[in-house]
């Protein structure tokens, strides 16, 4: 309780109305405080470290020292810590809240993860340590390569992709090592519409010609539309299982038969494995390879953009292709199989994708979080998501149009599309709307096979009092939308800032800060 | 299942809303075939907290940790002193659980966070401009040559026999399926590095030639010559930094006539994490930004007047160009990428510069005290915080008996090019502000023993 100066405690008095939110001189609003810019603050003399005393040596730098300045300001330890503390205050994130993302899957991201990845014996090692001395890492490396393995019911495990669509670089990199082998030029990529848009842009990178797939009316892959495309020029299907409608491709198995039939590969985009973990085995439907988004079925943390890690599981068929390096258990010791040791025993390999050995900190976090849970609490997961969707679903297909809602129940995401909202408004002034109640908003206009998508995935981590809070706003929003309410289309009103001039920035890109008297004399 | 917040109760009560008689009856849709009927076999069920703590520590225990040992290693990652108040920051829930930032109005912080870092990134490369990261150096890297088979319409890339061979191997499988003719060669236990080589090699159909700096042994030299002779060729000259720190005290590619520079930012803020999540930088010329991959953030107003920042151009992205997009990333590696600023505006240009100063002048130490080592040369007399000495015996095996020793001493060139015979004598040893006198001490003695 505040006290004032004489001892007693304060109480709000009545105030007129017009005097309730005055401007600031600061522009602050009590906690919520304006942040400049480093180079608005900091200065080239000011420093946040101290070093040792430099030895008196004669530099070695040839003729290039470096002369100019860098232009780097500095900034104290106090004014940094403060700076980004401010920033942070500017973000929403799931510590904060439901993050509805729909084929994004933002969970829980528990804090034991994070203390064990930081173990010095995990956090300090260095790539290219010999590998007698990292034995308890490579070690992490086959256990989760164990789990992986066991759960997807497949033959083996790339580890070393660094995100999702690193891993469908893998997929498709291993189908067309395999292919060429057995001297099959094949040039066509089949993927379906409602995939992500990294699986065409993938498929591209590997030199293919990409073909749609059209989807059928209750948003699945068109079974005779893509047996019919299949031919010898067919080297890959890329299929999203449970797809980005939140369905079930029911037809899987038949699909992979057919792909198999034609001499084809089956590539299953993997992102939304948490809805299925532990209940079926993509090995069992005929899947040749399959990436795992870590920090989405295994909760490592999303950072504001990434680091994630994109493990991808191979059938017997692909497995020799796999990348390097990898670990393998001999006797009782893990070897990191590198370069050096292919000529021996895998020559098929594709070869190396990235410098080391894949995102470490996040397979630390990932296996902590595997044994937290174990196979029986992975089970209850896959459980527990698609219950917690099918509640969204069903708590809100009065008021919201659910495209595919007829058709029985989603998976780990609830879709629905913009129709019956008053002439005018759209799935964005829901979204902004949402950002108002305190929600971040769920994907928008994706997948593309729906007019106005807005798909939601609430996962397993959510109370069901936190998805009757955002059931609740997000009846009131659609109820707005479909009355006319003009205000909706001025959200958010209550964030950091009012809705962005994403026009402007594309126009006039502005990448770099530029001292304010160059900028001007630039114009 | 301590992280699952629905009770039974909870369940039961939701499956009537949804009028469904159980959890299991939700996964209709999935042939019975392909349905278990209960948990995996083979596999532990839930462990405790403290259980999975035991075990997991259990394992950090039977690593050689590198603090734990007089530490040499290099050759593409380096330990370097991170500030406590990095990793504090990095862990606020607000950076660590959020999402890319699609929805700006509730994501300024991160925004805000990477506009900094791309200015700091350009001047540190001495580009125009930066991307707002990606993966590691080693794909970056790639997509940089990439993205010069874009800009100069030819299929050709001359590769430095002074890059990382990882790196290379990157490019070579890429190379494979992308059609691009790569030239490269391993180096030579030779001081002077390979660019009036490269010089003489560029032709009409060379998209770009990469260079690194410092290289692979350690070696620096002025790029001037190489960007000029590219650009009269019509080709772009790529440069890759995978020690960051050194251009702190040596002159930026950028500067030098780089069109692209590429670099692996993991020594600042980021920690050695045994290879990953690790962070590439990504700079360019202005002229080129458009041809950039990856995720970039822009300024502008919001509807209030107010700054703002917003992911822009996404226009050359995967999500709106699918096949025609400018790379298939979609995750780029935003909370390194804010380790890495935050210890940057620690730094500051004073401490960046002091950092700098301080690494090379151990190093310098420590080169002369080794290279006085019987059996010991140091190939290179330029060098910024790495080095390479030549043996008198094989360094794959003295690498491997230094570790029975305790001793971390340093990448045996052998590991690096298994192919190259010839090289296998030389290591390479780097030399942070982590490296004490002592440690210096420790490793030269250990080293006369092995050479003995």
């Amino acid at each position: 309780m505040t006290m004032l100066k004489e001892g007693r405690p304060t109480a709000p008095q009545a105030v007129a109305e017009e005097h309730v939110a005055p401007a600031t001189a600061t522009g602050n609003r009590a906690l919520m405080l304006e942040e400049p810019l480093i180079f608005e603050i900091g200065s080239a003399d000011t420093t946040g470290v101290d070093f040792a005393e430099v030895p008196k040596v004669k530099s070695r730098f040839g003729n290039l020292a470096r002369k100019d300045a860098i232009g780097l300001p500095g900034l104290s330890e106090q004014e940094t810590v403060r700076h980004y503390t401010r920033l942070s205050r500017q973000n929403y994130a799931i510590d904060l809240g439901l993050f509805p993302l729909g084929s994004c899957t933002m969970k829980h991201n528990p804090r034991l993860n994070e203390k064990v990845a930081r173990m010095p014996g995990f956090a300090d090692l260095h790539p290219l340590a010999p590998q007698s001395t990292v034995q308890g890492a490579l070690a992490v490396i086959h256990e989760l390569a164990q789990w992986l393995v066991t759960l997807t019911g497949m033959h083996s495990v790339a580890m070393s992709p660094k995100a999702g669509a690193h891993g469908e670089l893998c997929g498709l990199l291993a189908i067309r090592a395999a292919l060429e082998a057995r001297g099959d030029a094949r040039s066509v990529v089949l993927v379906p519409e409602s995939a992500h848009g990294t699986n065409p842009a993938t498929a591209a990178f590997c030199g293919y010609k990409v073909e749609d797939i059209p989807a059928t009316p209750d948003g699945r892959v068109d079974l005779e539309a893509l047996k019919s495309r299949l031919g010898p020029d067919v080297a890959a299907v890329m299929i999203t299982n449970p797809n980005t409608c939140g369905l079930f491709e029911r037809d899987m198995k038949t699909i992979s038969d057919a792909v198999h039939a034609a001499g084809a590969f089956v590539y299953c985009d993997g992102a939304n494995f948490n809805a299925i973990v532990g209940r079926v085995r993509p090995g069992d439907l005929g899947v040749d390879a399959m990436h795992i988004n870590l920090h989405k079925t295994f909760s490592t943390p999303h950072g504001g953009g990434g680091p994630g890690s994109g493990p991808v599981v191979l059938s017997q068929a692909l497995a020799p292709f796999a990348p390097l390096p990898f670990v393998e258990k001999q006797g009782d010791r893990f070897v990191l199989v590198e370069e050096e040791s292919v000529e021996d025993h895998h020559g098929g390999s594709f070869g190396r994708m990235v410098a080391f050995h894949g995102q470490m900190g996040m397979f630390t976090r990932a296996l902590a979080y595997i044994l937290s849970h174990g196979a029986d609490g992975l089970r209850q997961v896959s459980g527990d998501a698609v219950l917690n969707a099918n509640y969204i679903l069903r708590s809100l297909s009065d008021v919201l149009d659910a495209p595919f809602g007829g058709s029985g129940p989603c998976m780990h995401e609830a879709l629905f599309s913009d129709k019956g909202l008053a002439e005018g408004f759209t799935t964005l002034d829901i979204a902004k709307g949402l950002i108002d109640e305190g929600f971040h908003p769920m994907t928008m206009y994706f997948p593309l096979v729906v007019h106005g998508a807005m798909l939601v995935e609430p996962t397993e981590t959510e109370s069901k009092a936190a998805l009757d809070q955002f059931i609740m706003a997000l009846r009131s929003l659609a109820e707005r939308a479909k009355a006319g309410d003009e205000a909706l289309k001025g959200a958010p009103y209550h964030a950091p800032r009012r809705r962005l001039d994403e026009t402007l920035a594309a126009r006039k890109p502005v990448l770099v800060w530029t001292e304010p008297e160059l900028a001007e004399a630039a114009e | 299942m301590r992280y699952l917040p629905l009770t039974d109760a909870d369940r039961q009560e939701m499956l009537s809303v949804i009028g469904s008689a159980s959890v299991d009856d939700l996964f209709v849709d999935v042939p019975v075939q392909a349905r278990l009927p209960g948990t995996i076999v083979g596999l532990p069920d839930h462990a405790s907290e403290l259980a999975v703590e035991r075990h997991m520590a259990k394992l950090a225990r039977q690593n050689l940790s590198a603090g734990e040992a007089p530490f040499f290693l290099g050759a593409g990652a380096y330990r370097h002193h991170v500030p406590a108040s990095v990793d504090h920051l990095i862990q606020r829930g607000e950076f660590l659980t959020a999402y890319t930032p699609y929805q700006p109005e509730i994501a300024q912080g991160t925004l805000q966070v990477l506009f900094e870092f791309q200015t700091q990134v350009a001047r540190l490369l001495g580009c125009d401009v930066a991307n707002a990261s990606m993966y590691d150096g080693s794909t970056a890297c790639w997509e940089a040559i990439g993205m010069a088979r874009r800009i100069t319409k030819r299929g050709k890339a001359l590769l430095s026999s002074g890059l990382h061979p990882h790196y290379v191997s990157v490019a070579k499988t890429m190379a494979k399926f992308t059609g691009d003719a790569l030239v490269h060669e391993a180096p030579k236990l030779d001081a002077a590095t390979d660019i009036d080589a490269l010089v003489a090699s560029i032709d009409k159909d060379t998209s770009c030639v990469v260079v690194q700096y410092p290289d692979i042994l350690g070696r620096i030299a002025d790029l001037t010559p190489l960007a000029n002779a590219a650009h009269e060729a019509g080709a772009l000259l790529v440069a890759v930094v995978t020690e960051p720190v050194a251009l702190g005290a040596i002159a930026a590619p950028g500067h030098m006539g780089a069109d692209i520079v590429v670099g692996e930012g993991q020594s600042l803020g980021v920690g050695l994490q045994f290879g990953g999540p690790y962070l590439g930088l990504f700079g360019c010329k202005q002229k080129y930004v458009r041809q950039m991959p990856g995720r970039l953030c822009g300024e502008t107003v919001d509807a209030a007047g107010q700054r703002g920042f917003v992911l822009t151009l996404s226009t050359r992205e995967q999500h709106i160009r699918r096949e025609k997009a400018t790379s298939n990333i979609c995750t780029n590696s935003g909370l390194c990428a804010l380790a890495f600023s935050i210890h940057m505006t620690l730094l500051g240009e004073k401490g960046l510069r002091e950092l700098a100063t301080l690494n090379h002048a151990l190093a310098v130490e420590a080169a002369d005290r080794l290279a006085k080592v019987p059996g010991v040369r140091l190939l290179n007399d330029a060098f910024f915080n790495e080095f390479t000495l030549i043996l008198s015996k094989d360094a794959r095996d003295v690498v491997r008996n230094l570790a029975d020793r305790g001793v971390l001493g340093g990448v045996s060139l052998g590991r690096l090019f298994p192919d190259a015979a010839d090289i296998g004598n030389g290591l390479v040893v780097a030399v942070t502000e982590t490296v004490t006198a002592e440690d210096v001490e420790t490793f030269a003695k250990a080293l006369e023993e092995e050479l003995a």
